[in-house]
């Protein structure tokens, strides 16, 4: 009996000190999470906010893709849930309405700056040139030929355009739980598909499944692996992390033109998207912070030009562009679904 | 046609010999097989110990700059730090010194370093070139110095030596860790930065040292070179603590129930064959339920030692109870024999005797079982112990990141020049951890080991 006894005790003092917890729980920190190319932005700012602020605590960044950090997000309203999704796509409004049937109507959007996506290949491998058009012939499950759609027959770059090297087609791209693959298949996809031609609508998206693509679903460094393991791989990176990985990798031209910080920002460089993160409304007044975080990473020292997060790999916003989100955030404009 | 007994008996010798050498062969060949397993095996283990100690162990020494700081009062213009004044309400005076710190924090800090390197480097640096400069220095380490200040604010014009990290980038330059015939526009570093570091080292300012800021610093994303296992291990800790508070005593006591007290029915059968199961289920699925359990349904905080531990928990009970039911079994029935038969009753029996002889095995079981969790990263990532944190916890309920997750994240890193180091000096921390705990099992069992 006296065993059991103390099993028992064991177990209600293990359900009390449970339940008081959750009881005393009042979190003061911000909880972050979501896209993996905002996570090095966002935990910088974060890091710097805690730095600067001394009465709070420093935000907390989880990653989890764009798609997983808005799931998170649209859980519901309460101090378990998060309080900002980064992300590297705007919301979808399947999204805004799942998050409204958990109770969380006020989504507040903040643009942030852009990054840029670019293909690379190992330094030590050939060069590339690339287009739309040929990044789709490459890709894709089917190409027209000869007023006939096959599949496609392309197995090295050599055999879509003679000024592509003499090299094996192996594409290593990101996983649809990633932004940065509808950014792939609407900047780069969808032209390519269009300048072809005879294919449209959601047929351009269709993939080719013969194990020429690799999709990736955890972040940069997994494809950086992939390319020292496959050398003749081509592989989809942000821009800012082929920046810190200069040493290794080498950058594909988009229809001529070099990716970089000020083609980017100029727009003339194609493939690039704006980066977001999505506030909780209502947790504004109830975390401690959350609106000076906000104001904070959209000022001007922290994502502006010369700023640490330029320095990481960021393309701020220009004044106005900077001036406009502040004024949405400011006077708290909430997302509706369309 | 018979044979003679001589003939049979020479008949019989040569099969026996026959047989025998077959034998032998075949008792060679295994053990010759056992051998060449076991050299595999060690093989295997020295490659891996091998290239994360290479790897590893250059982490552990870091670039750092040691410079001569000048507090200049003309940069440092501040009213002095707040005293409490008598009759003062803490409010008010907390007020006043939030107020003080903010002010603290305005001061450009940044310009004393940049100062104290042109000292060093014995050269006026021009405004553009303020960029290349300020890639030498960890940038957070005008934050320490901030810190250092408020800590001892005497310290205002004073010119004191202090011990800097340099940026993540030297320190891979420094080591050798990047292809140096590289063309500029694939370096990380500018020219003048370079050339700045030969100097700096020439002059013995830039050296390398031990890396306490691997130990004592958290996480960093803003100022890679300082990121350090402080805030993981802090969390491994606490998660830790909740683990053995919880998995010990009630995987020890339902062991002892279930072997000594429980009637061997159909419902006992039952239990030992799930927790048998248990012990088989993948961690990661233990995360989902701890997802959707504690953070869903009771309400306890994301990203918290205290879920990450209850997790940790549910893995580690089935390893405890079987381990400790077989420590339980194997001590002889006559140990309890001869107690009941001395009149102790069956409680006495289990605790005074069967018990203190089961002691080193349930140790042993216990200390591999919490070896086993501390090392354990799926069910963390879904309970979000995968985050960017950079606060120490204080408490198992404030967000952390776990050892095992943080080696994940820095794998992950994009500076993988530096990163490939820090991450294999956190396995080595992380290996050295258990190994200490798999030596105190050892230690323990020979201590407590009783002989028949």
């Amino acid at each position: 009996m006296n065993v059991t006894k103390k099993t028992l005790s064991v177990a209600v003092v293990a359900a009390l000190a449970t339940g008081a917890s959750a009881a005393a729980m009042a979190r003061d920190t911000i909880q972050i999470a979501g896209s993996s190319t905002v996570l090095p932005f966002a935990s910088i700012v974060a890091e710097e906010f805690g730095n600067t602020y001394s009465q709070f605590n420093t935000p907390v960044v989880g990653s989890g893709g764009s798609s997983g950090g808005l799931r998170q997000f649209c859980q519901g309203v309460g101090e378990n849930t998060i309080d900002i999704a980064n992300a590297s796509r705007p919301i979808r409004s399947s999204e805004v309405e799942s998050c409204g049937e958990n109770g969380v109507n006020e989504i507040i959007e903040v643009k942030f700056g852009y990054d840029g996506i670019v293909f690379a290949s190992r330094l030590d491998q050939n060069e590339f040139a690339l287009t739309p058009e040929f990044v789709f012939k490459a890709a894709a499950a089917q190409v027209p030929q000869d007023g006939q759609l096959v599949d496609n027959p392309y197995t090295n770059w050599s055999q879509i355009d003679d000024s592509l090297p003499d090299q094996e087609i192996t594409l290593v791209i990101p996983a649809s739980n990633h932004g940065t693959r509808e950014v792939f298949e609407e900047r780069v996809i969808h032209p390519g598909c269009e300048s072809v031609g005879e294919i449209e609508g959601d047929a351009c998206n269709n993939l080719r499944g013969d194990g020429r693509i690799v999709e990736i679903a955890g972040d940069y460094t997994e494809t950086l692996a992939r390319l020292d393991a496959q050398d003749n791989a081509v592989g989809v990176f942000g821009l800012s992390f082929y920046d810190q990985n200069r040493d290794r990798l080498q950058v594909a031209t988009m229809d001529g033109v070099t990716p970089s910080l000020e083609t980017i920002g100029s727009g003339e460089y194609p493939v690039s998207r704006p980066l977001y993160f999505y506030v909780k409304g209502e947790h504004l007044d109830v975390i401690p912070g959350l609106a000076e975080y906000t104001e904070y990473f959209l000022n001007d020292m922290i994502s502006g030009f010369g700023s640490p997060l330029e320095d990481a790999g960021l393309i701020p916003m220009d004044e106005g562009e900077r001036a406009e989100v502040l004024e949405n955030f400011e006077s708290r404009t909430v997302v509706s679904a369309e | 046609m018979t044979l003679s007994i001589e003939q049979r008996r020479e008949h019989r010798l040569t099969t026996i010999e026959k047989s025998l050498a077959r034998r032998h062969r075949k008792e060679n060949g295994f053990r010759r097989l056992g051998l060449a397993a076991v050299l595999a095996g060690l093989t295997l283990v020295t490659i891996l110990f091998a290239s994360i100690l290479t790897k590893g162990i250059p982490a552990f020494w870091q670039a750092t700059l040691y410079t001569e700081i000048h507090f200049d009062p003309e940069v440092i213009d501040l009213p002095p730090a707040p005293v409490r004044e008598a009759g003062e309400t803490p409010y008010a005076f907390n007020e006043r010194h939030t107020q003080w710190m903010t002010q603290v924090g305005l001061v450009n800090w940044q310009s004393l370093i940049d100062a104290s390197l042109e000292r060093a480097l014995g050269e006026e640096v021009e405004p553009r070139q303020l960029r290349d400069l300020r890639a030498l220095v960890a940038s957070g380490e005008r934050y320490a110095l901030r810190d250092r200040f408020i800590a001892d604010p005497s310290l205002l014009g004073d010119t004191v030596t202090i011990k800097m990290l340099a940026g993540a980038d030297v320190d891979v330059w420094v080591k050798g860790n990047i292809d140096r015939d590289l063309p500029d526009a694939r370096q990380q570093l500018s020219p003048q930065s370079r050339a700045w570091i030969d100097v700096l080292q020439d002059e013995d300012v830039l050296r390398q040292s031990f890396s306490t800021a691997l130990f004592v610093n958290t996480d960093s994303r803003s100022s890679l070179a300082s990121a350090g296992l402080a805030g993981a291990f802090m969390g491994s800790l606490f998660m830790m603590l909740v683990v053995i508070a919880l998995s010990v005593p009630i995987g020890v006591s339902s062991a002892i129930y279930l072997e000594e007290f429980a009637p061997k029915n159909r419902l006992t059968d039952l239990i030992e064959i799930n927790i048998n199961n248990l012990a088989a289920v993948p961690s990661i699925v233990f995360g989902l339920l701890g997802a959707s359990i504690f953070i869903g349904y009771l309400g306890l905080p994301i990203s918290a030692p205290l879920v990450g531990g209850l997790v940790l928990t549910l893995m580690t009970l089935p390893t405890i109870i079987i381990a400790t039911r077989a420590s339980l079994r194997s001590i002889p029935p006559s140990i309890r024999q001869a107690a009941l038969g001395i009149g102790a009753s069956r409680v006495q029996t289990v605790f005074h005797h069967v018990l203190p002889l089961a002691l080193p095995g349930i140790l042993t079981g216990s200390i591999l079982g919490v070896a086993q969790a501390l090392g354990e990263t799926a069910p963390l990532l879904l309970i979000g112990m995968n985050a960017f944190v950079a606060n120490v916890p204080g408490t198992p309920l404030e967000q952390s990141t776990a050892l095992p997750v943080q080696i994940y994240l820095w794998q992950g890193n994009e500076l993988r020049n530096f990163f490939e180091a820090r991450t294999s000096a956190a396995i080595i921390v992380l290996l050295g951890l258990m190994l200490s705990l798999n030596a105190l099992a050892i230690w323990l069992r020979k201590k407590f080991e009783t002989r028949w």
